[in-house]
């Protein structure tokens, strides 16, 4: 091996197991939420990524601090690899005011200014729009920034799904939508939902760059999300990545999952992002057992201190109730 | 647009809001206008003609016809730094926005934790008189008022249209502009150096002390006819333009009314679950013992609006039926 080559393995190395970490820091955040939920620590919806972590990890690696992220109800995967802080978002979690949304947005409404996460958006579609609009904003000061709007194969049934992409192809915005696929609107497959189910066509038909991605391989994620915020950075115009990918648990904790046989819940977890990563690196004799261990303390510690965070974390005194409805408040 | 008088310009309403885009667009980089129509067409009720060759594709932007979006898309561009200005062409048609104004334009601030403010102006022709039928004259600002989060203002005066824009653009929050659409062509006098006006306070129009009519909009106009058909019967009415629907300000409306003891409330909406049922209860909580009379509602009449002249007049408020109200209060 050459010394180039030998850098480059161990540079290689490193950033694998960063991205290991990252599928690992969300995969154990999440289980311990459900933990806190059936503790009735955490109320309201609450929507595991457990299974889809190599989508958000992977996109979020080819970012910049200056690109933008608009994500769903889906999202604390994507807030947590996108670098907000967990003991924030888990003070969130518990709607305690150190939370990053100050504890009045909860579960599904992660916002972050620092790290340029704009929610945390429950409404399936309605975070498209808003990322064609920074994504505009962008263009128009001319900054070589990406806008990454992540949403799920519901949202391409809705309006605003084709209203966007239209609007992005349109006025060649730098916005990448990212659309996991995770083959159910909430308890409805994709074949009852969409007449079509081809989501990367459906964008083409935009004249909108578009390809399908294994959302379970977290390599290959991140290639296409760099390949694709690349061309977007550099005045390409908008491009979609349809990751195909799953979600391991119910909907949400309030789901008896009737719609699914557990027989394909079982196959999907055969390709765990988490496990494909590290079969690929003990493979290449890049992760061994004691490599493994520091990273699983390393997240076990992060999650404790997140937990005793929110749990040390005060309530909102309720004369503060109507603060920042307004900016400016009513005279 | 003539001048008159020494340092008075007589325009009309439409001329006032077009030198208001002028101004805006002017004085501030981040200002642009987008929507249907309002470029190459000059915009659909003729407001922002000329706009397109004096400032440009990139600032006078039409849009696709797909509300949600392109509101959307002004909520993302206000998140990205830009100060948009939306036209929705007409009021019926922000129904197709409405996702985006009540689940995103009013509540991100609030979600985020005071993190991110939206400073939008969404502008929009509304209220029935031109024989439009049910699907494009209905007033439904009140209704929209019912939301925390955003402000809602109707100039009704050449003036407000010149002066209310401006303020509207400098306010760190969603602003609502309605504009009725039988004002257009309303003729008024402007002093050259008329300048911003506040959207925070309610106006006298008219001073009187036996009954008070408390009102809006086009309606505005109609209430000092009845006002003036009331003087010749020696009652001697006060007008007061609410001007600012969200939030109201209920000091002026509480000091006329406590002054007249008397109230009618001329309102183009609805009279079920509507913004004059709102004010007739803080006026009764606050005024109980003070009134001589109930307080008396002249409403639309409880049906969509209808194509046929006589009886969309007949639905209307309408200045014979507001005297009728007034008198009714005073014998």
């Amino acid at each position: 091996m050459t010394t180039a080559a030998a850098a480059s393995a161990v540079l290689d190395r490193a950033h694998a197991i960063g991205l290991l970490r990252q599928m690992l820091r969300i995969r154990r955040f999440e289980e311990k939420c459900a933990e806190l939920y059936s503790a009735g620590l955490i109320r309201g919806f609450l929507h595991l990524y457990i299974g889809e972590e190599a989508v958000a990890v992977g996109t979020m690696a080819a970012l910049t601090s200056e690109d933008a992220i608009v994500a769903t109800y889906r999202e604390h995967g994507h807030a947590l690899a996108r670098g907000v802080d967990a003991n924030r978002l888990m003070a969130e979690m518990y709607g305690k005011q150190e939370g990053c949304s100050r504890g009045r947005g909860g579960s599904m409404h992660v916002f972050d200014a620092a790290t340029r996460f704009y929610g945390g958006n429950a409404i399936v579609g309605g975070g498209l729009p808003i990322a064609v609009g920074l994504a505009l904003a962008d263009a128009m000061n001319a900054r070589s920034r990406v806008t990454v709007c992540v949403f799920g194969d519901g949202a391409v049934a809705e309006g605003e799904f084709h209203e966007s992409l239209n609007l992005a192809a349109l006025w060649k915005l730098p916005v990448l939508f990212a659309c996991e696929n995770n083959l159910y609107a909430m308890g409805t497959r994709i074949e009852r939902a969409l007449s079509r189910t081809d989501v990367a066509g459906k964008a083409r038909a935009y004249g909108i760059t578009a390809a399908t991605v294994d959302g379970m391989d977290v390599v290959a994620v991140e290639k296409a999300a760099r390949d694709a915020a690349e061309a977007i950075r550099t005045g390409g115009g908008p491009q979609l990545l349809e990751f195909a990918t799953y979600r391991f648990r119910a909907h949400s904790m309030f789901d008896a999952e009737l719609y699914r046989d557990k027989a394909e819940v079982e196959l999907w977890k055969q390709r765990d992002p988490i496990r494909l990563l590290e079969q690929r690196l003990a493979e290449g004799g890049m992760l061994d057992a004691a490599a493994r261990a520091a990273v699983d303390a390393d997240v076990d510690a992060e999650i404790a201190r997140a937990v005793g965070f929110a749990e040390a974390g005060t309530w909102e005194p309720v004369e503060q109730l109507t603060r920042d409805v307004y900016t400016r408040p009513p005279a | 647009m003539e001048t008159t008088a020494q340092g008075v310009q007589h325009m009309t309403y439409r001329e006032a809001v077009r030198q208001a885009l002028r101004e805006a667009l002017h004085r501030e980089p981040r200002a642009f206008l987008m929507g249907e129509d309002v470029g190459k067409y000059g915009g659909s009720y003729a407001v922002s003609k000329g706009l397109l060759a004096e400032f440009g594709p990139d600032r006078i932007r039409d849009t696709p016809l797909s509300e949600s979006t392109f509101v959307g898309a002004g909520i993302g561009a206000a998140l990205g730094g830009m100060r948009p200005i939306v036209e929705v062409m007409t009021v019926n048609f922000c129904l197709l926005a409405l996702d985006q104004i009540v689940n995103n334009a009013a509540t991100i601030r609030h979600m985020s934790g005071g993190q991110f403010s939206i400073p939008l102006v969404i502008r929009m022709a509304t209220g029935a008189g031109r024989q439009l039928a049910a699907q494009h004259a209905h007033s439904l600002e009140g209704w929209l008022a019912h939301i925390p989060g955003i402000r809602i203002v109707t100039p009704a005066t050449v003036a407000d249209a010149r002066g209310m824009l401006w303020t509207a653009l400098e306010d760190p929050d969603p602003v609502l502009i309605f504009e009725p659409q039988t004002l257009y062509n309303m003729e008024g006098d402007l002093p050259d150096h008329a300048g911003a006006v506040d959207i925070d306070h309610a106006v006298v129009r008219r001073t009187g002390n036996h009954v008070t009519i408390i009102t809006y909009g086009a309606t505005l106009h109609k209430a000092i006819e009845a006002a003036g058909t009331l003087a010749r019967e020696g009652i001697d009415t006060e007008v007061v333009d609410l001007r600012t629907l969200r939030p109201l300000d209920m000091t002026t409306v509480v000091a006329s009314a406590r002054k007249t003891r008397r109230v009618v409330i001329a309102d183009e909406g609805w009279r079920s679950g509507s913004l004059s049922a709102e004010i007739a209860a803080r006026l009764s909580a606050e005024l109980f013992y003070d009134l001589e009379a109930p307080i008396s509602r002249v409403c639309t009449a409880e049906v969509p609006i209808p194509y046929p002249k006589h009886l969309e007049d007949a639905a209307l408020p309408q200045p014979a039926t507001i005297a009728a109200a007034a008198r009714t209060l005073i014998h």
